[in-house]
C-alpha cells in the first residue's frame, strides 16, 4: 500500500468537514493578530509612559530587539538545544516507560487494582518537589533536569495508556480472537489502535509539561539550558535579555504544541473526534 | 400439536444427532448461566444437536433465548457451564482455527483504524497467506459481496448494510470450515438482502463449509437451511429440529411460491409462537421432522 493512495483516498470526506472552520478561518486569524499587535502595543506603552519602570519591564520593542540578537548567537543556540535535549530525552523515556507499564497494567484487572492506591499517591506530588533529591542524586547536571521532566510527564502518558487499554471494545476483540489472532497480535491490532488516540492525548500533554519542568529544573538547579540563562541574565541586570529569553520559551512551546496537534491529526486520521461523519 | 399435549418441564434433547464421528460440530447437553452481580442469569438450560459436515443449518428462536450465547460458546470464545461444543471430535477449549463468526454487533466487529481492505486482510495476513493468495482472496471477498468499489473506504463511512457486508467478506475471505453468522442480515434492505441469502448458499456450496446462521426471520431460515433449529423461550432447550425438504435450488421467487415453502413456513411459525408463550417440548416424544412437518 503506498502512502501515495493512501493520503489522496482519506482527503475525500475531510475537507467536508474542514469547510465550515475555513470559511472562518481568515477572520479568526485575523483578530488573533490583531490580539497581538494590541499586547505588543500596550507593552511598548506601558514602560514609556512611566506606568512601569522600564527597569523592570523594558518596551516590547527593545525586548523583541534582543531577542533579534540572540537569534544571532551561538550560545542562545546551545542553551536552546540543550533545554530541547533535556525535553526531547525526557519525554521519550517518560513516554517508553509510561507505554510499557501502561499496556501491562491495564491489560490486567489483577495488576491494575493492585497498583491503583500507589498511582493515586505518586500522581499528585509536585516534579518540583523532587529537586532536592535531584541534586543530591545528580548536581547540576543535565540528568537532575531529566529526572523531573520525566516524572511529570510519566503520569500525563501513564493515565492516559491505562484509559485506552481500558476502552477497548469487547466485540472487536472477540473477533480478533475468533479469526485466531494471537496476545501480541491482538495487542498490535486491536489494543495498541484503540488506545492511540489516548495516548496522543498523553504525549501531547506531557509534552508541555516537560518543557515547563526542563526550564524550571534549569532555572532552580541551573543545569544547562534556556532556564539558567534566564537566570544569569537576570542576576547580571541584563532585563531586555532576560524578557527575550521568556519570549523564547515561550515560542518553543507554541512550536512543540503546533507539532503534536499535527502529528495527532496525521496518526490519528480514522478517529471520531477528527471522523467527518459517521453512520451507526 | 405435540407441545401441547405435553407443555412439561423437563428438558428435552430434541435436536439431530449423528452416530460415531460423522458430525462435523456436536453441541452436548449445553448449559451456559451467567454470573452476574444480580443474580444467576440461565441463557442456556440444555442443548444438544450435530452438524455435519457441510451442512446449512439454520437457527430461530425468540429474542433473548441464547442463540448468540450459543454461538460464543460453539466459537470458544466463552465456557459453557456445563456440556460441550465437540469440533471434529475434538472438545473446543479455544477459538478453532477453520471457524469464523460474523458478529451481531457488525459496527463493532469491524476495525474502525482499518479500511475495508484491510479489514479482511487482517486474518488472513495473521495466517501468513502469501500476498498473491490474499489479493485474490479479498478481491473476490469483496467482489461477492458486492464491494469492491469501497475498497479504501474506512468502515464507518460505509452505511450498516455495507459494514455488514464487509463483515461477511472478512469471514468468506478467510475460507472456514465451519462458519457461524448471528443475525447477520438484519440491517440491510429486502433487496440486499435477498442477494445475500443467495450469495450464502453459493458461498455454501463453492467452499463446502458447514453453516450454523443464526436469524429472526422465519421465511429467512426456511429459504436458506436444510434444516431449521427452533429455540424455546428461555430456559432455553431445542423446541425442535426441523428439515427443510425443499428442492436444493433455489430461488428467490420460484422456492418462496412453493407450496411446500409456504407450508414449512406456517409451521416454523406456530412453533416460534409457542416458543414464545412458554411452551416446553414433549419430553417422551422426541420431535421428529417428518411428523413435525406433517402437523403444518
Ligand atoms: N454477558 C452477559 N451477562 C449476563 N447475561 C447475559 C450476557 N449475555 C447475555 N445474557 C443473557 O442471556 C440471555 C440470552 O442472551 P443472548 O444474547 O444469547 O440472546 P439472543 O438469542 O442472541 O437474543 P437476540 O435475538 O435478541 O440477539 C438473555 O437473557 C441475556 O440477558
Ligand atoms: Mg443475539
Amino acid at each position: 500500500m503506498t502512502q501515495e493512495a493512501v493520503t489522496t483516498n482519506s482527503a475525500a470526506p475531510i475537507p467536508r468537514a474542514r469547510k465550515q472552520p475555513a470559511k472562518k478561518l481568515p477572520s479568526k486569524q485575523l483578530l488573533g493578530i490583531a490580539g497581538i499587535i494590541g499586547f505588543l502595543l500596550l507593552w511598548e506603552l506601558i514602560p514609556r509612559v512611566g506606568i512601569v519602570e522600564p527597569r523592570f519591564l523594558p518596551p516590547a520593542s527593545e525586548v523583541i530587539a534582543a531577542l533579534i540578537t540572540d537569534f544571532g548567537l551561538t550560545a542562545f543556540w546551545v542553551a536552546v538545544g540543550e533545554t530541547m535535549l533535556a525535553w526531547a530525552i525526557g519525554l521519550v523515556m517518560s513516554i517508553v516507560l509510561a507505554v510499557v507499564l501502561g499496556f501491562i497494567i491495564g491489560s490486567s484487572m489483577f495488576l491494575r487494582k493492585f497498583t491503583n492506591s500507589t498511582v493515586e499517591f505518586l500522581r499528585p506530588i509536585p516534579s518540583v518537589a523532587l529537586i532536592p533529591l535531584a541534586v543530591l542524586l545528580f548536581g547540576v547536571k543535565i540528568e537532575s533536569t531529566l529526572m523531573l521532566v520525566v516524572y511529570a510527564s510519566f503520569w500525563q502518558v501513564f493515565i492516559q495508556v491505562l484509559y485506552g487499554v481500558a476502552d477497548v471494545d469487547n466485540v472487536a476483540m472477540q473477533t480478533a480472537k475468533s479469526y485466531g489472532l494471537g496476545a501480541m497480535a491482538r495487542v498490535r491490532h486491536v489494543v495498541f489502535p484503540t488506545a492511540l488516540p489516548y495516548l496522543m492525548t498523553g504525549i501531547r500533554l506531557a509534552a508541555s509539561v516537560a518543557l515547563i519542568l526542563a526550564i524550571t529544573a534549569e532555572l532552580v538547579i541551573g543545569s544547562p539550558g534556556l532556564g539558567r540563562e534566564i537566570a544569569l541574565a537576570q542576576s547580571g541586570g541584563a532585563i531586555s535579555g532576560m524578557y527575550a529569553l521568556v519570549l523564547a520559551t515561550g515560542l518553543i512551546g507554541v512550536v512543540i504544541n503546533l507539532v503534536m496537534r499535527f502529528i495527532e491529526r496525521k496518526t490519528l486520521s480514522w478517529h471520531s473526534s477528527i471522523r467527518s461523519e459517521v453512520i451507526v | 400439536m405435540q407441545s401441547e399435549t405435553t407443555p412439561g418441564t423437563t428438558p428435552a434433547p430434541a435436536g439431530k444427532t449423528l452416530p460415531g464421528n460423522e458430525a462435523m460440530l456436536s453441541v452436548r447437553n449445553l448449559k451456559k448461566v451467567y454470573k452476574t452481580d444480580g443474580g444467576d442469569i440461565e441463557a442456556v438450560r440444555n442443548l444438544t444437536f450435530d452438524l455435519k459436515a457441510g451442512e446449512l443449518a439454520c437457527l430461530v428462536g425468540p429474542s433473548g433465548s441464547g442463540k448468540t450465547t450459543l454461538l460464543k460458546c460453539i466459537s470458544g470464545l466463552m465456557a459453557p457451564t456445563e456440556g460441550e461444543v465437540l469440533l471434529n471430535g475434538t472438545p473446543v477449549s479455544g477459538p478453532p482455527k477453520k471457524m469464523a463468526v460474523v458478529f451481531q454487533e457488525y459496527g463493532r466487529s469491524l476495525f474502525p483504524w482499518m479500511r475495508v481492505r484491510e479489514n479482511v486482510e487482517l486474518p488472513l495476513k495473521n495466517q501468513g497467506v502469501p500476498r498473491a493468495e490474499r489479493d485474490k482472496l479479498v478481491d473476490d471477498a469483496l467482489e461477492a459481496v458486492g464491494l469492491s468499489h469501497v475498497p479504501q473506504s474506512y468502515p464507518w463511512q460505509l452505511s450498516g448494510g455495507m459494514q455488514q457486508r464487509v463483515a461477511i467478506a472478512r469471514a468468506v475471505a478467510y475460507q472456514p470450515e465451519v462458519l457461524l453468522m448471528d443475525e447477520p442480515f438484519a440491517a440491510v434492505d429486502a433487496q440486499t438482502r435477498a442477494d445475500l441469502e443467495d450469495l450464502i448458499r453459493t458461498v455454501w456450496r463453492k467452499l463446502g463449509v458447514t453453516v450454523l446462521f443464526v436469524t429472526h426471520d422465519i421465511d429467512e431460515s426456511v429459504y436458506l437451511g436444510e434444516r431449521v433449529i427452533i429455540l424455546s423461550s428461555s430456559p432455553t432447550v431445542i423446541q425442535e429440529d426441523l428439515t427443510i425438504d425443499l428442492p436444493d435450488e433455489r430461488d428467490q421467487l420460484n422456492t418462496r411460491s412453493l407450496p411446500r415453502f409456504t407450508e414449512l413456513r406456517h409451521h416454523v411459525y406456530e412453533q416460534i409462537q409457542l416458543a414464545k408463550q412458554g411452551h416446553r417440548p414433549a419430553a417422551a416424544v422426541q420431535t421428529d421432522s417428518s411428523a413435525g412437518s406433517g402437523a403444518a
